[in-house]
Protein backbone atom coordinates (compact mmCIF):
# COMPACT_ATOMS: atom_id res chain seq x y z
CA UNK A 1 0.00 0.00 0.00
CA UNK A 2 1.48 3.41 -0.50
CA UNK A 3 0.07 6.54 1.65
CA UNK A 4 1.12 9.88 0.51
CA UNK A 5 0.31 12.88 3.26
CA UNK A 6 0.77 11.12 6.46
CA UNK A 7 2.14 12.63 9.37
CA UNK A 8 5.54 10.75 9.23
CA UNK A 9 5.91 12.00 5.58
CA UNK A 10 5.12 15.96 6.69
CA UNK A 11 6.97 15.23 10.15
CA UNK A 12 10.24 13.45 8.38
CA UNK A 13 10.40 16.37 5.73
CA UNK A 14 11.17 19.25 8.76
CA UNK A 15 13.42 16.16 10.45
CA UNK A 16 15.59 16.33 7.40
CA UNK A 17 15.92 20.00 7.60
CA UNK A 18 17.42 19.84 11.28
CA UNK A 19 20.69 21.60 11.76
CA UNK A 20 20.10 24.08 8.38
CA UNK A 21 19.08 27.34 7.63
CA UNK A 22 15.66 28.51 5.91
CA UNK A 23 16.39 31.79 4.33
CA UNK A 24 13.82 34.08 2.88
CA UNK A 25 13.75 34.92 -1.02
CA UNK A 26 11.74 37.53 -3.28
CA UNK A 27 13.76 36.91 -6.80
CA UNK A 28 14.86 33.58 -8.00
CA UNK A 29 18.41 35.33 -8.26
CA UNK A 30 18.22 35.57 -4.09
CA UNK A 31 17.04 31.69 -4.08
CA UNK A 32 20.09 30.56 -6.07
CA UNK A 33 22.16 32.76 -3.74
CA UNK A 34 20.41 31.20 -1.08
CA UNK A 35 20.93 27.94 -2.26
CA UNK A 36 24.14 28.40 -3.37
CA UNK A 37 25.07 29.56 0.53
CA UNK A 38 24.26 26.22 1.80
CA UNK A 39 20.26 26.93 2.39
CA UNK A 40 18.64 23.81 3.13
CA UNK A 41 15.06 25.46 1.92
CA UNK A 42 13.73 28.99 0.99
CA UNK A 43 10.78 30.56 1.45
CA UNK A 44 9.15 32.39 -1.29
CA UNK A 45 8.14 35.83 -0.77
CA UNK A 46 7.06 38.88 -2.21
CA UNK A 47 8.90 41.38 0.60
CA UNK A 48 10.87 40.25 3.43
CA UNK A 49 9.36 40.78 6.78
CA UNK A 50 11.12 44.01 7.20
CA UNK A 51 9.33 45.72 4.15
CA UNK A 52 6.42 44.02 4.72
CA UNK A 53 6.86 46.05 8.22
CA UNK A 54 7.52 49.49 6.69
CA UNK A 55 4.73 49.34 3.98
CA UNK A 56 2.33 48.76 6.40
CA UNK A 57 -1.62 47.54 4.70
CA UNK A 58 -2.51 44.28 4.43
CA UNK A 59 0.13 41.50 3.83
CA UNK A 60 -0.72 38.60 1.78
CA UNK A 61 0.10 35.42 0.08
CA UNK A 62 3.00 36.18 -2.74
CA UNK A 63 2.14 36.03 -6.00
CA UNK A 64 1.65 32.38 -7.23
CA UNK A 65 4.06 33.72 -10.17
CA UNK A 66 6.70 34.50 -7.68
CA UNK A 67 6.75 31.03 -6.15
CA UNK A 68 6.81 29.51 -9.61
CA UNK A 69 9.62 31.24 -10.69
CA UNK A 70 11.27 30.47 -7.23
CA UNK A 71 10.09 26.93 -6.90
CA UNK A 72 11.63 26.07 -10.64
CA UNK A 73 15.04 28.07 -9.93
CA UNK A 74 16.51 25.53 -7.37
CA UNK A 75 16.15 21.90 -5.85
CA UNK A 76 16.10 22.66 -2.03
CA UNK A 77 12.40 22.77 -0.61
CA UNK A 78 10.62 25.73 -1.08
CA UNK A 79 8.38 27.19 1.35
CA UNK A 80 5.55 29.95 1.50
CA UNK A 81 3.36 31.77 3.62
CA UNK A 82 -0.54 31.71 3.99
CA UNK A 83 -2.42 34.06 6.31
CA UNK A 84 -3.24 32.61 9.61
CA UNK A 85 -6.32 31.02 8.71
CA UNK A 86 -6.68 31.61 5.42
CA UNK A 87 -7.30 28.10 4.09
CA UNK A 88 -7.56 28.98 0.60
CA UNK A 89 -4.22 30.43 0.01
CA UNK A 90 -3.36 27.44 1.79
CA UNK A 91 -5.32 25.63 -0.52
CA UNK A 92 -3.75 27.28 -3.90
CA UNK A 93 -0.18 27.09 -2.15
CA UNK A 94 -0.89 23.36 -2.02
CA UNK A 95 -2.03 23.46 -5.65
CA UNK A 96 1.56 25.01 -6.64
CA UNK A 97 3.53 22.22 -5.21
CA UNK A 98 5.22 24.34 -2.59
CA UNK A 99 6.97 21.40 -0.39
CA UNK A 100 5.94 23.62 3.21
CA UNK A 101 3.26 25.76 3.79
CA UNK A 102 4.13 28.65 7.01
CA UNK A 103 1.12 29.87 8.33
CA UNK A 104 2.55 32.93 9.31
CA UNK A 105 2.04 36.16 11.57
CA UNK A 106 4.11 38.00 9.08
CA UNK A 107 1.06 38.52 6.73
CA UNK A 108 -2.18 39.66 7.74
CA UNK A 109 -4.24 37.46 9.89
CA UNK A 110 -7.37 36.26 7.84
CA UNK A 111 -8.95 35.13 10.81
CA UNK A 112 -8.89 36.12 14.37
CA UNK A 113 -10.09 33.00 15.61
CA UNK A 114 -9.64 29.88 14.17
CA UNK A 115 -6.13 28.76 12.40
CA UNK A 116 -6.09 26.62 9.26
CA UNK A 117 -7.01 22.63 10.25
CA UNK A 118 -4.06 21.68 8.60
CA UNK A 119 -4.82 17.58 8.82
CA UNK A 120 -6.90 18.82 5.67
CA UNK A 121 -3.49 18.84 3.58
CA UNK A 122 -1.33 16.66 2.24
CA UNK A 123 1.57 19.41 2.20
CA UNK A 124 3.12 20.15 5.71
CA UNK A 125 2.52 23.12 7.59
CA UNK A 126 5.01 25.30 9.90
CA UNK A 127 3.30 27.60 12.26
CA UNK A 128 4.85 29.98 15.06
CA UNK A 129 4.49 29.72 18.61
CA UNK A 130 5.83 32.15 21.42
CA UNK A 131 5.44 29.74 24.02
CA UNK A 132 4.79 25.24 24.99
CA UNK A 133 1.17 25.97 25.04
CA UNK A 134 0.62 27.52 21.65
CA UNK A 135 3.01 25.01 20.44
CA UNK A 136 0.81 22.52 21.41
CA UNK A 137 -2.61 24.18 20.45
CA UNK A 138 -0.52 24.26 16.33
CA UNK A 139 0.86 20.69 16.59
CA UNK A 140 -2.96 19.89 17.71
CA UNK A 141 -4.48 21.57 14.24
CA UNK A 142 -1.63 19.48 12.53
CA UNK A 143 1.43 21.76 12.48
CA UNK A 144 4.04 18.74 11.53
CA UNK A 145 6.90 21.75 12.39
CA UNK A 146 7.19 24.67 14.25
CA UNK A 147 9.31 27.45 15.03
CA UNK A 148 9.19 30.25 17.56
CA UNK A 149 7.82 33.38 16.33
CA UNK A 150 10.52 36.02 17.37
CA UNK A 151 9.57 39.33 16.47
CA UNK A 152 10.39 39.09 12.70
CA UNK A 153 11.96 42.21 10.65
CA UNK A 154 13.74 43.78 13.59
CA UNK A 155 17.13 41.85 13.46
CA UNK A 156 16.41 41.87 16.77
CA UNK A 157 17.23 38.54 18.71
CA UNK A 158 15.73 39.50 22.12
CA UNK A 159 11.91 38.21 21.20
CA UNK A 160 12.98 34.84 19.91
CA UNK A 161 15.35 34.55 22.81
CA UNK A 162 12.04 34.97 25.04
CA UNK A 163 9.98 32.18 22.67
CA UNK A 164 12.65 29.42 22.94
CA UNK A 165 13.39 29.95 26.27
CA UNK A 166 9.67 30.11 27.48
CA UNK A 167 8.87 26.97 25.32
CA UNK A 168 11.77 25.19 26.57
CA UNK A 169 11.04 25.93 30.29
CA UNK A 170 7.40 24.79 30.00
CA UNK A 171 8.86 21.57 28.31
CA UNK A 172 11.23 21.37 31.57
CA UNK A 173 8.38 22.30 33.66
CA UNK A 174 5.96 19.38 32.24
CA UNK A 175 8.70 16.58 32.33
CA UNK A 176 8.70 16.92 36.40
CA UNK A 177 5.25 17.51 37.18
CA UNK A 178 3.13 14.04 38.53
CA UNK A 179 0.51 12.20 36.23
CA UNK A 180 -1.87 13.45 38.15
CA UNK A 181 -0.71 17.06 37.97
CA UNK A 182 -0.97 16.86 33.90
CA UNK A 183 -5.20 17.36 33.63
CA UNK A 184 -4.64 21.17 35.23
CA UNK A 185 -0.88 21.76 33.59
CA UNK A 186 -3.37 21.18 30.68
CA UNK A 187 -5.81 24.05 31.41
CA UNK A 188 -3.07 26.20 32.15
CA UNK A 189 -1.22 25.57 28.95
CA UNK A 190 -4.50 25.72 26.99
CA UNK A 191 -3.57 22.93 25.60
CA UNK A 192 -4.92 19.40 24.65
CA UNK A 193 -4.32 17.01 27.56
CA UNK A 194 -3.08 14.13 24.83
CA UNK A 195 0.23 16.57 23.69
CA UNK A 196 0.50 18.07 27.32
CA UNK A 197 1.10 14.11 27.82
CA UNK A 198 3.14 13.28 25.18
CA UNK A 199 5.47 16.12 26.44
CA UNK A 200 5.49 15.03 29.73
CA UNK A 201 6.43 11.72 29.14
CA UNK A 202 9.13 12.30 26.08
CA UNK A 203 10.54 15.58 27.34
CA UNK A 204 10.46 17.43 24.23
CA UNK A 205 7.90 18.87 21.80
CA UNK A 206 6.83 15.80 19.33
CA UNK A 207 7.66 17.75 16.06
CA UNK A 208 10.90 19.93 14.98
CA UNK A 209 11.72 23.30 16.80
CA UNK A 210 13.17 26.35 14.83
CA UNK A 211 13.94 29.35 15.98
CA UNK A 212 12.36 32.61 13.67
CA UNK A 213 12.38 36.01 13.72
CA UNK A 214 15.21 38.47 14.50
CA UNK A 215 18.33 36.51 13.37
CA UNK A 216 21.12 39.10 11.78
CA UNK A 217 24.23 36.98 12.44
CA UNK A 218 26.07 34.23 12.65
CA UNK A 219 26.17 34.53 16.29
CA UNK A 220 22.77 35.44 16.30
CA UNK A 221 21.99 31.97 14.81
CA UNK A 222 24.73 30.08 17.27
CA UNK A 223 22.83 31.91 20.40
CA UNK A 224 19.74 30.23 19.23
CA UNK A 225 21.25 26.31 18.46
CA UNK A 226 23.11 26.68 21.57
CA UNK A 227 19.78 27.76 23.38
CA UNK A 228 17.95 24.47 21.81
CA UNK A 229 16.83 25.12 18.30
CA UNK A 230 16.76 22.42 15.56
CA UNK A 231 17.54 24.54 12.83
CA UNK A 232 16.94 28.78 11.68
CA UNK A 233 14.70 30.68 10.02
CA UNK A 234 16.66 34.33 8.56
CA UNK A 235 13.85 36.17 6.82
CA UNK A 236 15.26 40.03 6.43
CA UNK A 237 18.89 39.49 8.15
CA UNK A 238 20.45 38.27 4.65
CA UNK A 239 19.18 39.89 1.98
CA UNK A 240 19.04 43.34 3.75
CA UNK A 241 22.30 43.70 4.45
CA UNK A 242 25.23 44.44 2.89
CA UNK A 243 26.66 41.72 1.33
CA UNK A 244 24.23 38.64 1.48
CA UNK A 245 26.29 35.92 0.03
CA UNK A 246 29.22 36.24 2.27
CA UNK A 247 26.51 36.35 5.04
CA UNK A 248 24.29 33.61 4.03
CA UNK A 249 27.60 31.18 3.88
CA UNK A 250 29.03 32.43 7.59
CA UNK A 251 25.12 31.52 9.31
CA UNK A 252 24.96 28.34 7.53
CA UNK A 253 28.48 27.29 9.14
CA UNK A 254 27.50 28.96 12.35
CA UNK A 255 24.62 26.50 12.58
CA UNK A 256 26.37 24.04 11.47
CA UNK A 257 29.37 24.61 13.96
CA UNK A 258 27.42 26.22 16.93
CA UNK A 259 29.72 25.43 19.92
CA UNK A 260 32.63 25.85 17.65
CA UNK A 261 33.85 29.37 19.11
CA UNK A 262 36.97 29.23 16.66
CA UNK A 263 34.91 28.59 13.67
CA UNK A 264 32.41 31.39 14.72
CA UNK A 265 34.83 34.13 15.50
CA UNK A 266 36.29 33.51 12.12
CA UNK A 267 33.19 33.40 10.20
CA UNK A 268 31.97 36.56 12.10
CA UNK A 269 34.80 38.57 10.36
CA UNK A 270 34.44 41.52 8.06
CA UNK A 271 30.86 40.78 6.67
CA UNK A 272 29.58 44.17 6.35
CA UNK A 273 26.93 46.32 7.50
CA UNK A 274 24.38 44.15 9.12
CA UNK A 275 20.28 45.29 8.10
CA UNK A 276 19.59 48.07 10.91
CA UNK A 277 18.27 46.53 13.91
CA UNK A 278 14.80 48.05 15.45
CA UNK A 279 14.57 48.10 19.28
CA UNK A 280 11.59 46.50 20.24
CA UNK A 281 10.14 49.57 22.57
CA UNK A 282 10.13 51.79 19.62
CA UNK A 283 7.28 49.50 17.86
CA UNK A 284 3.63 50.27 18.49
CA UNK A 285 1.81 47.59 19.99
CA UNK A 286 -0.36 47.27 17.24
CA UNK A 287 2.23 46.22 15.27
CA UNK A 288 4.08 43.90 16.59
CA UNK A 289 3.62 40.38 14.64
CA UNK A 290 3.83 38.24 17.61
CA UNK A 291 1.15 39.17 18.87
CA UNK A 292 -1.11 37.63 16.22
CA UNK A 293 -2.72 34.20 16.62
CA UNK A 294 -2.94 32.67 20.10
CA UNK B 1 33.78 -3.02 22.98
CA UNK B 2 31.23 -1.91 21.12
CA UNK B 3 31.40 -0.99 17.67
CA UNK B 4 31.50 2.76 16.76
CA UNK B 5 29.90 3.82 14.08
CA UNK B 6 29.75 7.63 12.83
CA UNK B 7 27.35 9.91 11.77
CA UNK B 8 28.00 12.79 9.18
CA UNK B 9 26.74 15.79 11.22
CA UNK B 10 26.57 18.75 9.12
CA UNK B 11 23.65 18.91 8.80
CA UNK B 12 19.83 16.63 8.50
CA UNK B 13 18.52 13.66 10.00
CA UNK B 14 21.65 12.97 12.75
CA UNK B 15 20.02 11.78 15.95
CA UNK B 16 17.80 9.68 14.46
CA UNK B 17 20.89 7.58 13.30
CA UNK B 18 22.48 7.69 16.55
CA UNK B 19 19.70 6.82 18.73
CA UNK B 20 18.68 3.18 15.76
CA UNK B 21 22.70 2.78 15.94
CA UNK B 22 22.76 2.34 19.55
CA UNK B 23 18.85 0.41 19.78
CA UNK B 24 20.77 -1.59 17.69
CA UNK B 25 23.97 -2.74 20.21
CA UNK B 26 26.67 -0.36 18.22
CA UNK B 27 27.67 3.06 19.78
CA UNK B 28 27.14 6.39 17.56
CA UNK B 29 29.58 8.84 17.05
CA UNK B 30 28.39 12.54 15.89
CA UNK B 31 31.40 13.36 13.14
CA UNK B 32 31.70 17.62 12.45
CA UNK B 33 35.28 17.48 11.92
CA UNK B 34 37.13 15.09 9.18
CA UNK B 35 39.92 13.99 12.09
CA UNK B 36 36.57 12.25 13.78
CA UNK B 37 36.11 9.61 11.42
CA UNK B 38 39.52 7.86 12.90
CA UNK B 39 37.75 7.00 15.66
CA UNK B 40 34.57 5.12 13.60
CA UNK B 41 34.99 1.77 11.99
CA UNK B 42 31.43 2.45 9.82
CA UNK B 43 30.41 5.86 8.81
CA UNK B 44 26.40 6.79 8.32
CA UNK B 45 25.76 9.73 5.99
CA UNK B 46 22.01 10.68 6.35
CA UNK B 47 19.51 12.25 4.82
CA UNK B 48 18.72 16.36 4.66
CA UNK B 49 19.37 18.45 1.85
CA UNK B 50 22.51 16.96 -0.22
CA UNK B 51 23.54 20.48 -1.82
CA UNK B 52 24.01 21.59 1.68
CA UNK B 53 26.04 18.59 3.10
CA UNK B 54 27.89 18.36 -0.45
CA UNK B 55 28.52 22.24 0.12
CA UNK B 56 29.62 21.85 3.12
CA UNK B 57 31.88 18.53 2.78
CA UNK B 58 33.77 20.47 0.71
CA UNK B 59 34.04 23.33 3.01
CA UNK B 60 35.78 21.14 5.61
CA UNK B 61 37.87 18.82 3.25
CA UNK B 62 35.64 15.97 3.94
CA UNK B 63 35.21 14.68 0.65
CA UNK B 64 39.01 13.09 0.92
CA UNK B 65 38.76 12.05 4.01
CA UNK B 66 35.68 9.94 3.55
CA UNK B 67 37.16 8.53 0.44
CA UNK B 68 40.29 7.66 2.32
CA UNK B 69 37.94 5.97 5.24
CA UNK B 70 36.44 3.65 2.94
CA UNK B 71 39.84 3.28 0.61
CA UNK B 72 40.67 1.99 4.49
CA UNK B 73 37.91 -0.65 4.20
CA UNK B 74 35.52 1.02 6.21
CA UNK B 75 31.92 0.73 5.10
CA UNK B 76 29.45 3.39 4.62
CA UNK B 77 25.73 3.43 4.28
CA UNK B 78 23.82 6.21 2.86
CA UNK B 79 19.98 7.36 3.38
CA UNK B 80 18.39 9.55 0.79
CA UNK B 81 21.19 12.66 0.29
CA UNK B 82 23.69 10.02 1.80
CA UNK B 83 22.78 8.09 -1.29
CA UNK B 84 23.30 10.62 -3.93
CA UNK B 85 26.80 11.74 -2.54
CA UNK B 86 28.09 7.82 -2.68
CA UNK B 87 27.00 7.90 -6.35
CA UNK B 88 29.48 8.06 -9.02
CA UNK B 89 26.84 10.24 -11.58
CA UNK B 90 23.49 11.76 -10.52
CA UNK B 91 21.57 12.43 -13.68
CA UNK B 92 20.64 16.45 -13.74
CA UNK B 93 22.26 19.38 -12.16
CA UNK B 94 25.76 19.76 -10.60
CA UNK B 95 26.54 19.13 -6.67
CA UNK B 96 29.74 18.03 -4.75
CA UNK B 97 29.57 13.98 -5.02
CA UNK B 98 31.95 11.39 -3.08
CA UNK B 99 32.13 8.95 -6.17
CA UNK B 100 32.32 6.09 -4.63
CA UNK B 101 29.11 3.41 -5.82
CA UNK B 102 29.04 2.28 -9.31
CA UNK B 103 25.40 4.31 -9.47
CA UNK B 104 23.98 6.46 -10.92
CA UNK B 105 20.66 8.63 -9.35
CA UNK B 106 18.30 11.02 -9.86
CA UNK B 107 17.40 13.79 -7.52
CA UNK B 108 14.37 14.39 -5.80
CA UNK B 109 13.15 11.98 -8.68
CA UNK B 110 9.73 11.01 -6.72
CA UNK B 111 8.70 14.37 -7.14
CA UNK B 112 8.20 17.37 -4.62
CA UNK B 113 6.84 17.11 -0.99
CA UNK B 114 2.98 16.53 -1.71
CA UNK B 115 4.38 13.04 -3.60
CA UNK B 116 6.12 11.91 -0.78
CA UNK B 117 5.03 8.36 0.61
CA UNK B 118 5.16 5.66 2.85
CA UNK B 119 4.97 2.00 1.30
CA UNK B 120 6.00 -1.74 1.98
CA UNK B 121 8.70 -2.78 0.42
CA UNK B 122 10.59 -6.35 0.39
CA UNK B 123 14.67 -6.26 1.17
CA UNK B 124 16.92 -8.94 0.25
CA UNK B 125 18.38 -10.47 3.37
CA UNK B 126 15.73 -8.18 5.43
CA UNK B 127 12.27 -9.01 4.89
CA UNK B 128 9.23 -7.09 4.62
CA UNK B 129 10.03 -3.06 5.79
CA UNK B 130 7.57 -0.11 5.96
CA UNK B 131 9.80 2.64 4.02
CA UNK B 132 9.60 6.44 4.19
CA UNK B 133 9.85 7.95 0.95
CA UNK B 134 10.84 11.96 1.06
CA UNK B 135 11.58 13.85 -1.76
CA UNK B 136 13.03 10.97 -2.77
CA UNK B 137 15.87 10.08 -5.02
CA UNK B 138 16.02 6.59 -6.91
CA UNK B 139 18.73 4.56 -8.46
CA UNK B 140 18.86 4.98 -12.07
CA UNK B 141 20.99 2.50 -13.22
CA UNK B 142 23.66 0.58 -11.76
CA UNK B 143 27.37 -1.44 -12.92
CA UNK B 144 28.62 -4.80 -12.64
CA UNK B 145 29.19 -5.99 -9.06
CA UNK B 146 25.96 -3.73 -7.45
CA UNK B 147 23.43 -6.01 -5.89
CA UNK B 148 20.21 -4.40 -5.98
CA UNK B 149 18.34 -5.30 -2.44
CA UNK B 150 14.77 -3.61 -2.94
CA UNK B 151 12.52 -2.17 -5.59
CA UNK B 152 9.47 -0.11 -5.68
CA UNK B 153 7.02 -0.53 -8.52
CA UNK B 154 10.17 -2.05 -10.53
CA UNK B 155 12.65 1.58 -9.55
CA UNK B 156 15.82 0.20 -7.80
CA UNK B 157 15.69 2.08 -4.02
CA UNK B 158 17.59 0.19 -1.97
CA UNK B 159 21.75 -1.19 -3.26
CA UNK B 160 24.78 -2.64 -1.79
CA UNK B 161 28.47 -2.41 -3.34
CA UNK B 162 30.93 -4.14 -0.89
CA UNK B 163 31.32 -1.89 2.10
CA UNK B 164 28.56 0.54 0.01
CA UNK B 165 25.02 0.84 1.52
CA UNK B 166 22.44 2.90 0.16
CA UNK B 167 18.86 3.37 0.39
CA UNK B 168 16.36 5.96 -1.00
CA UNK B 169 13.98 6.03 2.02
CA UNK B 170 14.93 6.75 5.89
CA UNK B 171 14.65 3.16 8.30
CA UNK B 172 15.57 5.88 11.33
CA UNK B 173 12.37 7.69 10.87
CA UNK B 174 10.59 4.17 11.98
CA UNK B 175 11.05 2.21 14.73
CA UNK B 176 12.47 -0.58 12.40
CA UNK B 177 16.07 -1.77 13.51
CA UNK B 178 16.89 -4.14 11.09
CA UNK B 179 18.46 -1.77 8.20
CA UNK B 180 20.89 -0.55 11.01
CA UNK B 181 21.60 -4.22 12.53
CA UNK B 182 22.53 -5.23 8.83
CA UNK B 183 24.91 -1.88 8.57
CA UNK B 184 26.67 -2.77 11.52
CA UNK B 185 26.86 -6.47 10.50
CA UNK B 186 28.71 -5.06 7.93
CA UNK B 187 31.25 -3.27 9.67
CA UNK B 188 31.99 -5.80 12.15
CA UNK B 189 32.48 -8.32 9.49
CA UNK B 190 34.78 -5.73 7.43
Amino acid sequence: MVETGTLRVKTGLAEMLKGGVIMDVTTPEQAKIAEDAGAVAVMALERVPADIRAAGGVARMADPTVIEKIVSSVTVPVMAKARIGHFVEAQILEELGVDYIDESEVLTPADEEHHINKWDFKVPFVCGCRNLGEALRRISEGAAMIRTKGEPGTGNIVEAVRHMRSVNEGISWLKGLREDELFAAAKDLEAPYEYVKWVHDNGKLPVVNFSAGGVATPADAALMMQLGADGIFVGSGIFKSADPAKRAKAVVQATTHYTDTDLLARVSKDLGEPMVGIEISQIPEAEMMQERGW
Amino acid sequence: MKTKIGVLALQGAVREHIYHIEQAGATGKIIKWPHELDEAAGLIIPGGESTTIGKLMVEYNFIDAIRDFYAKGKPIYGTCAGMILLAKKITEGDQPLLSLMDIEVRRNAFGRQRESFEADLNIKAIGALKAVFIRAPWIESISDGVDVMAEFDNIKVMARQGGLLVSAFHPELTGDLRVHKYFIEMVREA
